[in-house]
């Protein structure tokens, strides 16, 4: 039986891995990635307790969330692609022009 | 005319304006240097009319004054932007302006291929704006505008050949001379407004305003400190003890500016200052002794100097030295008169003499160009029988020499007779006069032998050159001769408007005309002499005044003989003398080691106060508090910065871990 405790549970262990992905991945892209699933845990929470809580607030929110991942996508592989065309990399650790 | 005063300034500085801006782009010698002569020219048209038109007038009616703005108005304190024309400063730019023509017309010829041609016409107007603004002003502080204007002209002359050290050295030097003397002019000016201001409430600068409440002076006390306070600043300008220092060295400049600033023009702005000033230094008998005993001892000194020195140039600097020493003995023994009589006749055969041997050195410099000699063009050593190759030049200088060396008949002997006269009857030194008259008439009979000696170096006797250069002396070009006829005509006429009343009774009565012209200025000190020294009117026989000007005469026929003596009829005498006496031979070469003396007590340690300043103060503590400052946050900063890693990881860990933390002091809490 699904109740929404197991839709939390799923939205923490996405965020989770969210995370820990920003967290250890060198790749940008994968970076990138992690937080597209991290922003995407927190509609998966903000979903299930729009349904639990019979308030229609929290999925508003969620368009808003995606409105954002996307316009956030757009300028962040476009960062991606520039990056790639001076560096010939997308390492985070080349990332250190502005490094003392 | 009187309307236009304010043009006599003005087109010296359009000179300089034109000069200076656009006399590198115009490159023609010929119009740099004409326009030059011709603003120095127009100015002395407008200063001859004004002139006349005083003349014309009866003699109360002959001060003018003209205000063009108002400069300066805070509170009580006033000062304009005037003229004041009187005897005494229609006389001066009369001197300046005709002078300075004859100077600039020479200078096209002396300064002829010169590398900066342009620049030194636009200096040379410069300095003659800045002296008729000195002399015409109105008040104190627009003097001082142009007694500052004429020593930084000053200067920029000496230092006109500034690639030469020597040259830049002797420019620093005058400056920071005069600067001292400025000091004190500054000083004398701040405490004569305050004093009239605070305890008359006459809160002025202006000359004619002091002038006329002269009277609330006292005698004594403050105003001595006044008159000191000039006279510290007429030292350091005229070139008198302990600030003469400066004067030979500002020979390194080209010749005509020796001429003209350090000889006609602006050494004699003390004398003109202290005239201006005279009522403020009759009301103090201490500081008029100071001044005449400065000044007689000046003169003295100096010429002993003069006797010693193979420099046709430094010669006559000090001489310069030694006859402004005449002119304060004259300030200082009040015959304000005679002083500045014997300034107007030593500016034409002072002027003259040096452009004399300014067309010698020129004419030693080609002769030994051209036989690639390495000698030195202005040492006397090297001259000799230049009589024969530069007529004219010989001939001005011979008379400008007589002029100086007071034989009668010649400008110098009336003027400087007069002094002698006069500081030997003065009123108020009492016994110290007969010393005062004394070291003056030693001092004229050195005049009359350091004077002879140079031309007997110089014009008489066998040339010392080889004959390939001597083949190459020639007369100077008429643009330099010119100059020098009309200084030598005014060196020989220029003494006869002030014939003593002695020789002029004897001649029918002929009225001391230079006298009678700046009367008007003199007469209230004249009159303020009379009442406060009963003794005042002595009367001394003629025939004391008779003996006097045959000592005088006596005096300057012995210093010609000895000159004779040892320079052209037994020319050995001179080297057994120096054989005898080496050390007064050294010391009187060595300028009596002033110069040493003076680095000694004041030039090294100011420079070692400077040093410590410098490398003790300013590197030590202001630098080392800035760069301490810095270095603080620099180290403080490299432990800082070890945080920001540049990592976006340790970025992102440091924001889950803040989050973390937050959320977990919520829950916990």
């Amino acid at each position: 039986m699904l109740t929404h405790h197991s839709y939390l549970i799923l939205s923490a262990i996405l965020f989770s891995l969210g995370a820990l992905g920003v967290l250890i991945r060198r790749n940008a892209i994968i970076i990138f990635m992690c937080i597209e699933m991290m922003l995407n845990s927190v509609n998966l929470a903000f979903v299930s307790l729009s349904k639990y809580l019979g308030n229609i607030d929290g999925q508003i929110f969620v368009f808003f969330i995606m409105t954002v991942a996307a316009a956030e996508a757009a300028v962040g592989l476009a960062l991606m692609i520039a990056f790639y065309n001076n560096r010939e990399s997308v390492e985070v650790e080349d990332l250190n022009v502005m490094k003392w | 005319m009187l309307e236009y005063v304010g043009l006599i300034p003005l087109f010296p500085f359009i000179g300089f304006v034109i000069n200076g801006l656009l006399g590198k782009k115009i490159k023609n010698e010929k119009v740099v240097g004409g326009l030059g002569a011709l603003m120095v020219f127009c100015s002395f048209l407008v200063s001859s009319g004004i002139l006349l038109q005083l003349i014309g007038r009866p003699a109360e009616e002959r001060i003018f004054e003209k205000v063009i703005f108002t400069w300066i108005q805070s509170g009580q304190f006033k000062a304009d932007a005037g003229f004041l024309v009187d005897p005494l400063s229609a006389l001066m730019i009369m001197v300046v302006t005709g002078v300075g023509f004859l100077i600039h017309v020479y200078s096209i010829g002396y300064m002829h291929g010169e590398e900066g041609f342009y620049r030194y016409f636009a200096y040379l107007n410069l300095f003659t704006c800045s002296m008729l603004l000195l002399v015409l002003g109105n008040n104190m502080l627009l003097m001082f505008v142009g007694w500052e204007g004429v020593g930084l002209c000053s200067y920029l002359l000496i230092g006109y050949y500034f690639h030469k050290k020597s040259a830049g050295d002797a420019g620093k030097k005058a400056f920071v001379m005069n600067r001292v003397g400025d000091f004190g002019f500054l000083l004398g000016i701040f405490t004569l407004f305050w004093y009239m201001g605070q305890t008359h409430n006459v809160w002025t600068v202006n000359f004619r305003e002091i002038a006329a409440n002269a009277h609330l002076l006292p005698v004594g006390g403050v105003v001595t400190l006044i008159a000191l306070f000039f006279f510290i600043g007429a030292t350091g300008k005229s070139a008198q003890i302990p600030l003469y220092t400066w004067l030979p060295d500002a020979m390194e400049g080209p010749t005509p500016v020796s001429a003209l600033i350090h000889a006609a023009t602006m050494v004699t702005a003390g004398v003109y200052m202290i005239g201006r000033l005279n009522f403020i230094y009759i009301r103090s008998h201490e500081a008029m002794l100071v001044v005449a005993i400065v000044g007689a001892a000046t003169a003295i000194f100096a010429a002993t100097i003069g006797t010693a020195q193979n420099d046709i140039k430094r010669v006559l600097a000090y001489s310069t030295v030694s006859q402004l020493g005449f002119m304060f003995l004259a300030m200082g023994v009040g015959a304000f008169t005679a002083g500045v009589f014997h300034l107007m006749t030593h500016a034409f055969f002072k002027a003259c003499l040096f452009l004399g041997s300014g067309s010698v050195i020129h004419s030693m410099h080609h002769a030994l160009h051209h036989a690639h000699s390495h000698d030195d063009p202005q040492d006397m050593r090297n001259m000799g029988g230049l009589r024969k190759a530069m007529p004219i030049t010989y001939l001005t200088f011979l008379v400008s020499t007589i002029a100086i060396a007071g034989i009668p008949g010649f400008s110098g002997f009336f003027s400087k007779d007069e002094i002698l006269w006069q500081a030997f009857s003065n009123p108020f030194h009492g016994g110290l006069n007969i010393i005062l008259w004394g070291t003056g008439a030693v001092a004229a009979c050195f005049t009359a032998f350091y004077m002879f000696r140079l031309v007997f170096m110089t014009f008489f006797g066998e040339c010392r050159i080889t004959a390939k250069a001597k083949d190459h002396l020639h007369e100077s070009p008429l643009v330099i001769t010119f100059p020098l006829m009309v200084l030598g005509l005014l060196a020989v006429v220029g003494g006869y408007i002030g014939l003593p009343k002695l020789i002029g009774d004897m001649f029918g009565g002929i009225p001391n005309y230079f006298e009678q012209w700046l009367e008007p200025i003199f007469a209230g000190s004249h009159e303020f002499t009379l009442q406060q020294l009963a003794h005042a009117e002595v009367h001394h026989s003629h025939a004391l005044e008779w003996g006097l000007m045959g000592a005088s005469v006596v005096i300057a026929i012995v210093g010609i003989s000895v000159a004779y003596t040892l320079y052209i009829a037994s020319p050995q005498i001179p080297k057994k003398f120096t054989d005898a006496f080496p050390a007064l031979h050294r010391a009187v070469y060595n300028k009596w080691y002033i110069d040493e003396i003076y680095d000694f007590l004041f030039v090294n340690p100011c420079k070692a106060l400077g040093n410590f300043c410098w490398k003790g103060f300013d590197v030590l503590v202001v630098d080392g508090a800035v760069n301490g400052v810095a270095s603080i946050v620099r180290g403080f900063s490299s432990v800082i910065k070890n945080l920001q890693t540049g990592y976006v990881h340790n970025y992102a860990l440091s924001i889950v871990l803040g989050v973390v933390t937050i959320i977990a002091v919520y829950v916990i809490r």
